[in-house]
This record gives structure tokens, sequence and C-alpha cells, in this order.
């Protein structure tokens, strides 16, 4: 099994869900966080002083997949979060040691 | 013949008792108009008290969200109770000690005006008025202290504060034996408090924000506001509670009560605007929190004026306003001090220009009037020497006054909160309490 971390930009996450439900996956994670890379941050004005705010609101998509299902999902998210400027985030991924489904303790691919 | 100059006699004395019995119950009876505009005044300025705490909350940090708000609400308790026990007869006494403050012992926690109706309007809704005023003022001041001083020294700060400077120039300008009330051919004109309230509280933070020293990583981290939103609800409040902070200062119901609230909202609205175009002029963006300054810049500006000129005066006495107060505060991160929440950038200097540029925009009606009372004429610049002495008179004394009373406080509980508090946060170091449900976003500094 694999688990896919997908930083990406806010406005993209209805594209990414979208896409993703088409080629059939059925549930995910987000969270909103905030971070900096080669985007830098952003400048803020407040009572005439300009501030930069180094961190940039983000979303974080985590999806666990099995083995066989993960390019599809990589491939996916990399075609609907691409807007080509910088800042559109970046995709991790790891494996993951094991599942389980709280309600019946299936584990396994059974359980994502 | 001699019946009828009898019964005429007789009818004569009774129509004269009984006018002057009428007159006498007039004497008694309540004005319901002027009255019923001054309870409404009283809710008035107090609701800005809980719009200032918004306001200031609003532009601190998560952490220190409540200690912000708490500044502003205490003083409604603290003043609330100072103001009937001594306050009142420290104010609008009688002159003792040469002039310097008032003392009434029948205002000694109001005791003897349970059955007072002042020009047709009971006392108690003139002190519960005149209090509001009390209330808001050191809770201004709270601006520059934000975020980094102990809960208690604050409380004591406020009520030295009070005592010291408050009670003594409101006494000076507004008590009917005031100096500067008497000063010149009118007395200085302070309608609702440039000179008592805004100068007084500016110069005092000013004072406070130097002496204090800047909050820890001021000014390299940022300190962004924690809720704009917050913050635009009070500046709303602000707004509202102003037509009573003014409109009701003229304590009537008629003619000067309608200019001054028309004055008010012309000047906040011109404020507002100016200060927009600035900023889209300057960043290509209009800020909220750039709009609601405008506004404070607008009302801070006509409070002392809003009596005395007429509408195109306050419209460009608001858009000046909006202007130095805007390179004030340009001026303020230059110099590297840290008022905070720009008490004295917006309060200090808006309110201060008012009170000596309301001189160049007096209505005619005013000035023949001065021009009578001085037995010959009136200028606009007899009038700004007026309104300049009693500017001089307010900075002096709170100058002297708060640096005195920052020593006291310093030196009897210590002032300013030590590093560890204040890294963490009032709210928690404090209070024990925090702001906002779940949302603790201040892990990113």
């Amino acid at each position: 099994m694999k688990k896919i971390e997908a930083i990406i930009k806010p406005f993209k996450l209805d594209d990414v869900k979208e896409a993703l439900n088409e080629i059939g996956i059925q549930g995910m994670t987000i969270s909103e966080v905030k971070g900096y890379g080669r985007q830098k941050g952003h400048k803020e004005i407040y009572r005439g002083a300009e501030y930069v705010v180094d961190f940039v609101p983000k979303v974080k998509v985590e999806i666990v997949s099995t083995d066989e299902m993960a390019d599809n999902i990589i491939d996916t998210i990399l075609k609907s979060a691409k807007t080509g400027t910088l800042g559109d985030g970046k995709i991790f991924i790891s494996t993951v040691d094991q599942a389980i489904r709280v309600r019946t303790s299936e584990t396994g691919t059974d359980a994502i | 013949m001699k019946k009828n100059f009898k019964s005429f006699l007789f009818s004569l004395i009774i129509i004269l008792s009984c006018t002057k019995a009428l007159f006498a119950s007039q004497n008694n009876n309540i004005d319901t108009g002027t009255t019923c505009w001054m309870l409404t005044s009283t809710a008035l300025v107090l609701l800005m008290v809980p719009g200032l705490a918004m306001f200031y909350g609003g532009l601190v940090r998560t952490k220190n969200v409540l200690s912000t708000m708490m500044h502003s609400f205490v003083a409604m308790a603290i003043i609330g109770v100072l103001w009937a026990v001594c306050g009142y007869s420290l104010t609008f006494g009688k002159s003792i000690l040469g002039g310097f403050i008032g003392w009434n012992s029948d205002y000694f926690l109001l005791k003897g005006i349970d059955d007072s109706i002042v020009d047709g309007v009971p006392e108690y809704v003139l002190a519960m008025f005149q209090g509001k005023f009390a209330i808001i003022t050191p809770a201004l001041i709270s601006g520059a202290l934000a975020e980094r001083v102990y809960f208690k020294s604050y409380t004591l700060f406020i009520t030295l504060w009070f005592l010291l400077i408050y009670c003594p120039l409101c006494h000076w300008v507004w008590a009917s034996d005031g100096w500067l009330f008497n000063s010149g051919a009118s007395g200085v004109i302070d309608l609702a408090g440039g000179l008592v309230i805004h100068v007084s509280a500016g110069v005092s933070a000013l004072v406070i924000a130097i002496m204090l020293g800047k909050r820890h990583g001021y000014p390299k981290t940022p300190m962004l506001p924690n809720n704009l939103v917050m913050t635009l609800m009070g500046a709303g409040l602000l707004w509202v509670g102003w037509f009573g902070f003014n409109a009701g200062s003229t304590v009537q119901s008629g003619l000067d009560t309608a200019r001054a609230l028309t004055m008010t909202q012309l000047s906040a609205a011109s404020g507002a605007l100016t200060w927009v175009v600035i900023e889209a002029y300057i960043y290509r963006k209009a800020t909220s929190l750039g709009f609601v300054s405008g506004i404070l810049a607008g009302l801070v500006v006509i409070t002392p004026a809003a009596g005395v000129v007429k509408p195109v005066g306050a419209m460009i006495l608001g858009s000046i306003s909006a202007i130095a107060c805007y390179y004030a505060l340009v001026f303020k991160t230059k110099l590297g001090y840290d008022d905070s929440l720009d008490c004295f950038g917006i309060h200090g200097v808006g309110s201060g220009l008012g009170v000596l540029l309301l001189s160049f925009f007096i209505r005619e009606s005013w000035m023949q009037n001065a021009a009578e009372a001085a037995n010959g004429s009136w200028t606009v610049i007899n009038q700004f020497v007026v309104q300049l002495t009693g500017m001089l008179a307010t900075v002096t004394l709170s100058i002297i006054g708060t640096l005195i009373i920052f020593f006291i406080v310093d030196k009897t509980l210590g002032f300013r909160i030590d590093k560890q508090s204040e890294i963490e946060g009032l709210d928690q170091s404090l209070h024990g309490e925090h702001g906002y449900g779940l949302v603790h976003s201040d892990f990113i500094k």
C-alpha cells in the first residue's frame, strides 16, 4: 500500500477531487496547511506598512491506495493540480505498513 | 364698581399665583425630549467600549486577544466605580487647589443628587453620561501597551491616570468654573473631548509606548491582526456610538444636536474615503483596516469641532485628519517606537489637529457671539491662541502625569511583563484562557 501526500494550491482542490473521483477514488483526507518553497511568501499591507508573510496557505491531500492504483492517482493529481507557475506544490509517496478499518477491524487493502 | 374692582383684584391675585405655580412646576419638570436623548447617548457611549475592545482585540495576535479586550472591559468596572465614588466630584465639583481640580461633597458617592434636576434633565443622567467618557479614555491608551503588560499593573495604571490626569483635565475644560472653559471670549472649544479624551489619551499612549519599550520581536517579526472581521465590527460600533458621544455632548435635543450629529457623520465618511484613496493610489489596494482607520481619523478630528464647524469644514477636517494620521503611522514605522495599535498616531494626531484647525472653520454666528462676549472683536487668531493654550496644557499634563504614573507602577508592581509570559501570550499566562475554540494558529510567528 502507498500513501500519497499532495500539497497543492487551495483553489485547485475541487479540480483534483473531481478528477480523482472520476478514476474511482472514494476517499481522501485534506488539511489546510501553510508553508513555503520556491514560491516564497506574499506581501500584506496593514496601516501603511508592508509585511512579507513567509508562509503561504496550501491544501494537503492524503490518499492511501493499493500499489497498483498509486501511479494512476499520481498522474491524475499532476494533471489536475498543475497551473505551470511557481507554487503548484509537491507530491510525496511513501509505503504504508498496515491499514485497519475501525468499524470492522478489516486489514490491508480491504480496509482502504 | 368697587365690587368689580375687588373681584378684578382677586382674579389677578389668583392668576398671578397660578402663573407662579406654573413656573415653579416647570422648573421641577423634566424636559423629556432632552432627557430621552441624553439617556440614549449615555447608552451609545457605553456601547463604544465593547466596540473599542473588538477594534483593538482584532488587531493583536491570537494569543493576546482576550487580554487586549479585557483592557477595555475592565475600565468599565474600575472607572465605573471610581466615577461614582469621587470622579464626578473631582471633575464637576467647585474648583479647589487653585482650580487644579474640583470637589463637591454632594457628589461624593453621588449622595446629594438623588432629587436633582439640572435644566430639565435628572442629574443622574448627566453624571452617567460624563462617566462613560471617563471609562473610554483610559481604555484608549491600552492600544499603546497591548500585548506586553501585567494585568494588575494596567489596572493600577488606569486608576492613577484617571485620578491624576483625566479628572483635572476634565475639570479645566468642561466644569463651569474650569480655567480653560473660561479662557478667551467663549472658552476653549472642545465639544466632546478632543483635548480631554483623545489628545490626553494619545499623548499618554506615546509616553507609555516609549517607556515600556517594544514588544519582543518587534519590528522584525511581523505582528499581524488575528481577526480583522472583529476589528471591522468594532469600528462599526464606534461610529454608531460616536453619535451619542458628539451629539450627546450638546446636552440638548435641538439644533446644536442636529449640527453635531451631521458633522460627525460627514467627517467620518470623508476620513474613510480619503484613507482608502491614499492606499489605492500607493498600493493599488484598498484595505479594510485602512478603511476603518480612516473612519476613526474622521471621528477623532471632529470630536472637538462638531459643535462649531459647518458641513464643508467637517469634510475637510475629516480628509486632512486621514492624510495626517496615515503619514503619522508611516513615520512611526520609521522612528521605530511601538505604539502597538496606534493610539497616538490616530487619536493624538487626528484629534490634536481637530482642536487646532477647527479655529479656521467656525460658523459666523458663533464668532459673532464670541465677539459680543469679548466686548468688541474676536478673530480666528484669537480663538486659535485659546485652542493652542488648551493643547499645550493638555500635552504638558499628559506627559508629566504619565511619566510619574509610569514610575509609580513600575517601581511597585512592575509594568512590563516577563519575557517568558510575553512569548507564551497574555491570555494564557495572565488570564488562564484562550480566545478561540480549537484554533491555535500562533505557532506560526
